[in-house]
């Protein structure tokens, strides 16, 4: 499903989009480090993760082409049983990898899986951040690193489909510029932790046909639908606003609007929502903090009334300054 | 953040304006801030696309590069910056009084006072985001290691003269933004949402447009000049904060591009796709043909080309950074209609040191700031900020009854009345004044057996100890407790406490439970006696290599 076209179709079309000097200098940049058939990139592998192997000399550059995404996952299979048991330096750029998501399969593309003489594989992750002086910024690596991860889960059900399976590297190749130059620079990246999360969250998901089994019957979310039609078929799924949904997800925005409509408190940040107990709609909160509901043996509603009138003593203390929301 | 700040942001969003969080303005804001609003060339790191700067809010100095990706334009745009930027701080550095400082004596060993300058003042830099101080950060990284001609004139492209100097300032400041409460640099989102809470979460507070919205929203005239039809009514009621908040963030104009642009240093996508890159793109062409000219006549026409290419993309750059720039000097009047807080002087004061600290090191000829600290400088920063982050923390309640209302929910600071007072003496030779204060209060501190609690009295803290408390059985749910402390200091040398140092029956007094001064934690070694648990000394301070310089003009 296209969810930007849908959120575009409910009148609250999402803010993602990449500036072409992004796309274009992250394209020139993984072209530069897979040059030469790989042999930077192989190199860097060898450096980081495998220097006890023989370093590559030639490494072999599989061709993984295939019709469509299925094709291009068995191709992608394939060529990795080939090179395993080749036992030599190879490189898949940009294989097709299938992973089962809440019950239906996701393509994933990694910019490159290296198979190492030993027969295993590592997830290499390139990215066009700059890595300054041997450190990057933390919470794009992290990004990077829940990325590689569930790439990494991918290739672990390739593996297990094989006897002997091969082993899945648990630390990935992150390779960013370096410094303020076009030189790679890489790093190994444990994974191990975000692996496990993500595996965690994969087998938690609900089943998307036990989703769909509770929509009415009829429910559609084609864009091209009248705009109360989707609204009310977006509706019917349930879904949790939080802050951190902006960053990820196309329809944030109108899940927004409905939360604040809704007044729900989580739409100010989970934290906040942690600490307010029971209470979770921002009038229950106001009525509890002012004493007109609300059970005042809750705990979270008398340190509330405490909260309130702590706040109103300490503004009604304070000398008539101007206040800041009425300045000109 | 405290449930107090929690009932704060609820408020903002039943009243759609922001709430205030401080009674008083926590960071000191000096007469002539240089506000600095850049923005950066997506996807590149350290290639900056322009920049308004300045001191004087009605003539911001626009800099401009018209082809980021060339390296001559770049260096070029880093010189104008630091011919704006170093005379300013230069006009600081030369204002000094004379100040005192104990350092240890090499010869001695002992703790000696020397007379040291100590600037009267010093810079501040205020930028538009959180974003822009790691901007600041990373343009001093890319300038510091940076050779000019003069050092190195067989190495190909030299820097302009005054960029490493630059990149050491802006380095210095980018360090200095790190410890709590300092003033040298400062993201006006971050002391605006300090000061006020809004109806939005703090993720959406980093966008400074929604942020101002929020605090201060504009008539609705302004609205409508903007040409939104779909506002009706009296145009100079002031609309709600939440309404302004999110056409600050989202409305777009009939070209797609956002009414209020993001305020850097990235860029919206919309506008690089539609507007920068076909600019840049004219640009290019036009640079080529003038170089591929023939002869005289036809340079002078390309010539003219050029200069309108490169016009538009200054027209392009100043529509993106003017209103960010408007804004941030919005920012700054509102804050400064919040008096300052008594102790944002003492911090800004650390601040002058801080700068002075660094000019010395400038004048003295020393190296730029190295690549990765040593072990010791590193520890030194660590217990830096860990020390300034609790002095923040006691001064901001110490000077802000609802910074320290948000104390005494937590139980880490208690206010209320005396109600009696008895005079009692230390069982020593010569017994010394121990007053029984007992303080009635509706709070409920966490207070251990002997527990030390604080009062600020003539801004100097005094010492009680906790002796006893009671709960008040009056059957109301929020029953008061007394508590006995017995004063132990600040009395005085005499038998009788100095007037005025111990509280009298009817007084408010406000007690904490933590300190109002921090002392300095552990002595660590000097450099060159790092133990080699941690590398051993970094050795003799030299001039750390330049960055390589790549084969090719662009990154």
């Amino acid at each position: 499903m296209n969810k930007a076209a849908l959120a575009s179709a409910l009148g609250s079309p999402s803010a993602f989009g990449q500036s072409q000097f992004a796309f274009m200098r992250g394209n020139a940049f993984e072209a530069r480090v897979k040059a030469d058939g790989g042999a930077e990139l192989l190199r860097l592998v060898h450096e980081k993760l495998d220097a006890g192997a023989e370093p590559p000399v030639a490494g072999l550059v599989p061709d993984l082409a295939a019709v469509g995404p299925e094709g291009r996952a068995a191709r992608t299979a394939l060529a990795l049983r080939e090179a395993t048991e080749a036992g030599a330096w190879t490189l898949l750029d940009h294989p097709m990898l299938a992973l089962d998501v809440a019950g239906s399969p996701a393509f994933l593309e990694p910019d490159a899986v290296v198979v190492h003489p030993d027969g295993s594989w590592t997830v290499v992750e390139i990215k066009s951040f700059p890595m300054l002086d041997g450190s990057a910024d933390a919470a794009k690596v992290g990004a990077a690193a829940r990325q590689a991860a569930v790439y990494v889960l991918a290739l672990e059900r390739v593996a297990d489909r094989l006897t002997p399976a091969p082993e899945v590297r648990h630390s990935v190749l992150l390779v960013c510029p370096k410094d303020f130059s076009n030189l790679p620079a890489a790093s190994a990246v444990d994974v191990r932790k975000q692996r496990s999360v993500t595996r965690r969250q994969l087998d938690r998901l609900t089943r998307i046909e036990d989703i769909a089994a509770t929509l009415p019957e009829g429910t559609c979310f084609a864009p091209d639908l009248p705009t109360p039609d989707l609204t009310a078929a977006v509706e019917s799924v349930p879904a949790t606003y939080a802050p951190e949904c902006l960053s990820a997800c196309e329809l944030a925005f109108h899940c927004r609007a409905r939360s604040r409509a809704e007044g729900a408190v989580t739409s100010l940040g989970r934290s906040l929502r942690a600490e307010l107990g029971g209470l979770t709609s921002v009038d229950d909160v106001l009525d509890a903090a002012r004493g007109t509901a609300g059970d005042p043996a809750d705990p979270a509603v008398a340190a509330l009334r405490r909260a309130a009138q702590l706040r109103a003593e300490a503004l009604g203390s304070r000398s008539p300054a101007p206040e800041g929301a009425s300045c000109p | 953040m405290s449930l107090i700040a929690t009932l704060a942001r609820l408020e903002a969003v039943d009243t759609g304006r922001a709430q205030p969080l401080a009674t008083v303005r926590h960071r000191h804001l000096t007469e002539h801030p240089l506000v600095f609003v850049p923005l950066t060339t997506a996807g590149e790191a350290g290639a900056p696309l322009g920049a308004l700067v300045g001191t004087d809010r009605d003539a911001p100095r626009l800099l401009v590069v018209p082809q980021p990706r060339d390296r001559d334009l770049r260096f070029a745009f880093l010189a104008e910056l630091a011919a704006v930027v170093l005379p300013y701080i230069d006009a600081y550095g030369q204002d000094v009084e004379a100040a005192e400082r104990t350092e240890t004596d090499p010869g001695t060993g002992k703790r000696v006072k020397v007379e040291v300058e100590l600037c009267a003042d010093a810079p501040q830099l205020i930028v538009p985001s959180r974003a822009g101080i790691e901007f600041v950060r990373l343009l001093g990284r890319s300038m510091r290691f940076r050779r000019t001609a003069e050092q190195e004139p067989e190495a190909p492209h030299p820097a302009p003269p005054h960029v490493p100097l630059l990149g050491r300032w802006l380095t210095h400041f980018g360090e200095r933004a790190r410890v709590p409460g300092s003033a040298l640099l400062l993201a006006l989102t971050d002391v605006l949402s300090r000061h006020w809470a809004t109806g939005q979460s703090s993720l959406e507070d980093q966008h400074l447009g929604a942020l101002l919205a929020w605090i201060d929203p504009p008539p609705l005239s302004d609205s409508l000049e903007r040409g939104d039809p779909h506002e009706r009514g009296d145009p100079h009621r002031a609309s709600s904060g939440a309404e302004a908040a999110l056409r600050a963030e989202l409305q777009r104009d009939s070209r797609g591009q956002l009414l209020c642009p993001p305020a850097g240093p990235a860029t919206d996508p919309a506008f690089d796709n539609k507007l920068l890159a076909p600019a840049i793109e004219r640009y290019d062409r036009a640079r080529t043909a003038l170089a591929a000219a023939e002869d005289g006549l036809q340079a002078d026409d390309r010539l003219g080309e050029l200069t309108a290419a490169e016009r538009e993309i200054r027209d392009l750059v100043e529509s993106r950074t003017r209103p960010t720039w408007d804004a941030v000097w919005r920012g700054l009047d509102l804050l400064r209609a919040l008096p300052e807080g008594t102790h944002a002087a003492d911090r800004w004061t650390r601040d002058r040191w801080s700068f002075t600290g660094h000019r010395d090191r400038v004048l003295a000829g020393e190296p730029p700031q190295p690549r990765r600290d040593d072990a010791v400088t590193a520890a030194n920063k660590l217990a830096t900020r860990e020390r300034e982050q609790a002095r923040l923390e006691a001064q901001e309640a110490l000077d802000d009854p609802l910074v320290m209302a948000g104390r005494r929910l937590a139980g880490e600071a208690f206010a209320g009345e005396v109600t009696d007072v008895v005079m009692a003496y230390s069982e020593s030779k010569r017994p010394s004044p121990r007053p029984l204060v007992t303080v009635r209060t509706d709070d409920r501190p966490h207070l251990a057996e002997r527990a030390k609690v604080y009062r600020s009295l003539g801004g100097k803290p005094q010492a009680a100890e906790y002796v006893e408390g009671s709960y008040e059985e009056d059957g109301a749910d929020t029953g008061g407790m007394s508590i006995v402390l017995r004063i132990i200091d600040k009395m005085g040398r005499g038998k009788e406490p100095e007037t005025g140092s111990v509280p009298e029956k009817g007084d408010r007094v406000c007690f904490t439970l933590f300190e109002h001064e921090q002392r300095g934690g552990a002595k660590l070694p000097d450099p060159e006696d790092t133990p080699w648990t941690h590398g051993g000394p970094p050795g003799e301070a030299t001039d750390p290599p330049a960055d390589p310089v790549t084969e090719e003009d662009t990154l």
